[in-house]
């Protein structure tokens, strides 16, 4: 594997970068009753007593998120335990019951680990469920919290399944931490737990960040950052106070703990103007919901339907070609291209070929893919590497194999890529030599440079047939027929 | 006539209703008159419904007409604590807080009290929030004890049992967290169960203490105690701590007696007890030997730690059950110019001063640093109290035990101290910190007429055995 | 063991659990408080360490629930009913301090 390159936010000094990760879970319901879980409906119409925390609710556990959460584990090579759920209590007016059932001690999964692209292994210490707070809209003051008159509540997201999945402080800088919330994604949507769409607010990053001198090996002071809509807006954000932090500590100023927010628009982190008095949540053990203790035989059974994930098929792709460039690797190993790939790898094609072929070709025809399925593309790469078709011939056929649904054989004939023996070849290049005398003459009698122009002619007429290596042949094959017949 | 009707049990009640004997109407008219009697001196009820009452009543007797079968509460009058929920009639727990709130859905026993054809008659006062031994900490009115208006009916479900004793109401469901259904029962002279922690689902109930609450009924028979337990017992899927377990069989066993039954009479608890608590306690323990039981004393001194650790477990969850009540999205606001003073005011004006003082001890009790010293502590005195009671039920089926140390006291006498206060729950605080079902039944009433209840105690689910017993203590001593 | 708590104990533990309280409330309740702390110390001062915490008097666990759509309410139902509502919405005050 490639080997990780790190940027320092300044000269002599390292990143220590953690990540937390919300995913909302795609469950049909809600975490603790039976309203549906859907994005985007009108305000206050996904709504019972339990996620209005209405007086007298009760919340029961959906056994579809423990599931989700289950696979999430196991693809993280995490621990699955028995776990309780505990209150986080707070008061805001988006939490209907100003308490938060979340996990706190003993979470479903622990000690887990995620392999990156670059081959850095970043540690997960946790991947928890949680419920979701309704959604607050603030008026006047443009809608902004800090100049609005007033707020309003919808809680048609109060009471989804969240997953909490927070990194150990292992990711050394902000391309790292792009990496690792790209990879992360990945797991999410190939176990099903997730649609991981940042935009939509369906995945969500929170980063902890804190700086050092390189070699130093105690943590310093580290301060969380909010409000980071986009992959881009993390690596600014890290940046901006990575840089903002070595400044503080360069002039001797102290770090403070605090939360602070990605301003998009300024490109700054600012602090947050919400009091920040240390939360006294007062944790303790969930009353009304029992432990959960995932059954033995639905965890073997979930481990052996785990999908594939990219870090099985970065090694797959290593074995075979060890200099891939990491760009072209990640393009062909993504879930739209790999079948096509690990199909052709399996038939034996070359593997440098199936690369260049996924990677140029299959990857233009993706968004329109049709008729052209993993068992057509292998055929036609094998014809390809028989030598029975040119590259450009390929390239033609696999257009033309997904546009047309007839069998590759017939698809052949029909762009008239004869069955390529040496005699029809050599027919072809007789028939332009026929129509160029002249230059034929010169070529017959030694003159090497009017080649070109033959074999351009050939092109010409029959370049969609024919390879222009195959051409070359057949004109160096008629020239000595022609020598012979004379001596 | 009328006073006829209020003689009769559920059985009779609906065997004189089945032969057309009396009629639905007239039995509600019965009812209604009584509380026309009773309630402006008692003041058990905060809001009645008679008008909705009427109606079930007339539709009940239109379906006995038609030959239909109806369920097992047919023409039962029933009242209802005010921390149920109630679908479109007011539930308030008795605070400002939730002054005219309406619920738009009904607490799950209260579906099935409506599905077995129970009548409702009303909501009756508690302490706020269920949070008081004597129902003086209620918001609205203080309820007056049947057998002496001066005097407290108990609490927190005061008004639930007065309704019964007075016989406004023919039985009652209150709710029990640390003695709220026994307490009461016992001082007013009904009978008054707490199930098995899990029997009876806790959806619809208005939290309190979440792993000590109990919802169950008061009633002046053990039949109709037992009645009512089979109506509401039961797995529910809304509420995730409730049993797997069914309805036990209550009612078909009451007369199996108690012919070499176990019983152990505690006696530290006993020792808490005025000198006629005492005499009441040992009354019922002769009947129970006259029916063929062993009486054997025993101690359990760990169970004096439950009031400790009552006093720290039920207000640090009704701390966070109460949080909810912010003035965001129901009942009372106060207004403020940010959210929080919003909640501040609204909270601050809400709560009663019992309500707030166990918020702040809760609050307390789970903040970072105490947690370990008083919640966790707590936490494992109820690991300390169930062993305790383990050991007990090896060597016998039962306890016995006052149900309060005294008899009930006066209006006003007790509500400036509350550890004198706390205290009246001394008895009945062990069964609920371990999630044990008990029941308390009256014994005979005191010198100056005040009744005395004795509570049977029991390992989990051995409700059939307590209700054998109870039901012998009653037929002995009537 | 006795936890003794104080005035500013008591303020502190007010503004956790969004309660105002005057002075004089202040005052009473610290005395209210301590008494009740002397009734629990008793409990401190047993060795406990042989009895885990009961967090649950059930030996359940897994008590799930299928992942189907159940009733829900209609939004009219609890907005009439809210103590403020605006278009579709729940209303508050503001959340921070004016500017």
């Amino acid at each position: 594997m490639s080997s990780r390159t790190i940027a320092g936010p300044a000269k002599g000094w390292e990143y220590v970068i953690g990540l937390e990760v919300h995913t909302e879970l795609k469950t049909v319901t809600k975490l603790f009753c039976g309203c549906p879980n859907a994005f985007g409906e009108e305000p206050n119409t996904s709504i019972c007593p339990v996620c209005l925390g209405l007086p007298g609710s009760l919340p029961v556990m959906n056994a579809q998120a423990v599931d989700f959460a289950i696979r999430v584990g196991l693809a993280l090579n995490a621990t699955i335990q028995r776990s309780q759920f505990h209150r986080k209590n707070y008061f805001y007016p988006d939490m209907p019951k100003d308490f938060q059932i979340s996990q706190y001690d003993v979470p479903i999964n622990a000690h887990g680990r995620l392999e990156l692209p670059s081959g850095a292994v970043i540690g997960i210490e946790r991947a928890h469920l949680e419920e979701d707070t309704g959604k607050l809209v603030h008026r006047g003051g443009h809608g902004r919290i800090e100049s609005a008159e007033y707020s309003l509540i919808d809680y048609n997201r109060s009471g989804v399944p969240l997953l909490e999945i927070v990194s150990a402080p292992d990711i050394r800088d902000p391309d790292e931490a792009k990496e690792y919330v790209g990879e992360l994604r990945s797991i999410l949507v190939a176990v099903g737990a997730s649609d991981g769409r940042m935009e939509e607010g369906s995945l969500r990053v929170d980063a902890n960040v804190s700086v050092r001198p390189i070699g130093e090996t105690t943590f310093r002071t580290r301060v969380e950052i909010k409000n980071l809509n986009s992959l881009r807006s993390l690596t600014r954000a890290l940046e901006y106070e990575g840089r903002r932090q070595v400044q503080l500590y360069e002039d001797g100023e102290t770090m403070l703990q605090q939360t602070r927010f990605w301003d998009e628009a300024r490109s700054v982190t600012g602090a947050l103007r919400i009091k920040e008095e240390a939360n006294d949540y007062r944790y303790f053990p969930e009353p009304d919901l029992p432990p959960v203790a995932p059954d033995p035989s639905l965890i073997e059974e979930r481990r052996s339907q785990l999908p594939e994930l990219l870090s099985a098929r970065r090694a797959q792709l290593y074995a075979l070609v060890p200099d891939l460039r990491s760009d072209l690797r990640e393009t062909v190993i993504a879930d739209a291209c790999w079948p096509y790939l690990r199909a052709a790898l399996d038939a034996g094609i070359t593997p440098s070929r199936a690369v260049a072929r996924c990677a140029n070709e299959l990857t233009a025809l993706l968004a329109e893919i049709d008729a052209l399925s993993p068992e057509r593309f292998v055929e036609i790469l094998g014809l390809e590497d028989q030598g029975t078709l040119g590259a450009s011939q390929a390239k033609i056929l696999l257009r033309e194999a997904n546009d047309d649904a007839k069998p590759i054989g017939d698809l052949v004939v029909k762009l008239g890529f004869t069955a390529n023996d040496a005699s029809a070849i050599q027919a072809m290049v007789a028939e332009v030599i026929n129509s160029c005398p002249e230059e034929w003459a010169r070529y017959r009698d030694g003159d090497e440079k009017v080649a070109g122009f033959l074999l351009g002619q050939v092109m010409r007429q029959h370049g969609r047939q024919i390879s222009g290596a195959d051409a070359r042949n057949a004109l160096v094959a008629l020239r000595e027929e022609a020598h012979s017949d004379e001596s | 006539m009328n006073d006829e009707i209020l003689d009769w049990g559920i059985a009779e009640l609906q065997r004189r209703l089945d032969d057309r004997q009396v009629s639905t109407v007239e039995v509600l008219g019965a009812y209604e008159e009584q509380i026309a009697i009773q309630e402006p001196e008692v003041e058990a009820f905060l809001a009645l419904d008679l008008e909705s009452a009427k109606d079930v009543a007339r539709q009940q007797d239109g379906r006995r007409a038609r030959g239909e079968k109806l369920g097992r509460l047919a023409g039962v009058p029933i009242a209802l604590k005010d921390n149920l929920c109630t679908m479109a009639f007011p539930t308030t727990a008795a605070s400002k807080i939730l002054e005219g709130w309406v619920p738009p859905y009904d607490a799950t026993v209260v579906e099935r009290l409506r599905r077995d054809d129970g009548i409702m008659l009303g909501k009756t006062n508690l302490d706020e929030f269920a949070m008081g031994s004597s129902t003086e900490n209620s918001a609205y009115k203080i309820t007056h004890n049947p057998h002496d208006l001066e005097r407290v009916p108990g609490g927190s479900s005061g008004g639930s049992a007065a309704a019964v004793a007075s016989r406004m109401a023919l039985v009652a469901l209150g709710s029990d967290t640390g003695g709220s259904i026994r307490q009461p029962a016992a001082l007013t002279g009904v009978v008054g169960f707490k199930p098995t922690y899990g029997r009876v689902s806790r959806y619809g109930l208005l939290a309190f203490a979440s792993s000590l609450d109990q919802i169950g009924p008061l009633a002046g028979t053990v039949e109709d105690a037992a009645i009512v337990a089979e109506c509401i017992m039961g797995h529910d899927p809304r509420d995730a701590t409730s049993l797997q377990e069914g309805s036990p069989r209550l009612v078909e066993v009451l007369g199996e007696g108690v012919q070499g039954l176990r019983v152990g009479l505690v006696t530290n608890l006993l020792a808490t007890a005025s000198p006629q608590v005492k005499t009441g306690v040992n009354d019922a323990i002769a009947t129970l030997v006259k029916a063929g039981a062993t009486v054997d004393e025993i101690t359990l001194e760990e169970l004096e730690f439950g009031l400790a650790a009552y006093y720290v477990v039920a207000p640090a969850e009704a701390s966070s059950n109460l949080a909810r009540y912010d003035g965001v999205r129901y009942g009372l606001r106060e207004p403020g110019a940010t959210v929080e003073e919003m909640m501040i005011a609204t909270r601050t004006k809400g709560f009663g001063p019992e309500v707030k003082r166990r918020i702040m001890l809760g609050t307390y009790a789970l903040s970072a640093g105490y947690y370990d010293a008083f919640y966790v502590t707590a936490q494992r005195v109820r690991t300390l109290v169930r062993a305790a009671f383990s050991r007990a039920y090896t060597s016998f089926d039962l306890l016995i035990a006052p149900t309060s140390p005294t008899t009930a006291f006066r209006i006003g006498e007790r509500s400036d101290d509350p550890v004198e206060m706390y205290r009246s729950d001394v008895c009945t605080i062990p069964s609920n910190l371990s999630g044990d079902p008990a029941i308390s039944v009256p014994a005979r009433t005191d010198d100056d007429g005040l009744p005395i209840g004795v509570q049977l105690l029991g390992p989990a689910l051995s409700e059939p055995l307590l209700f054998r017993a109870a039901s012998v203590i009653e037929e002995g001593l009537r | 063991m006795t936890y003794r708590i104080d005035q500013a104990d008591v303020a502190h533990i007010a503004h956790l659990a969004r309660l105002r309280l005057s002075d004089d409330e202040i005052e009473a309740y610290q005395g209210s408080l301590s008494r009740i702390l002397e009734v629990i110390a008793v409990m401190n001062a047993e060795d406990l360490s042989g009895y885990a915490p009961m967090d649950h008097p059930l030996e359940t666990v897994n008590l799930l629930r299928e992942d189907r759509v159940a009733p829900g309410l209609e939004r009219a139902s609890v907005l009439d009913t809210a103590p403020s509502a605006e278009d579709e919405y729940f209303r508050v005050p503001r959340i921070l301090d004016a500017p």
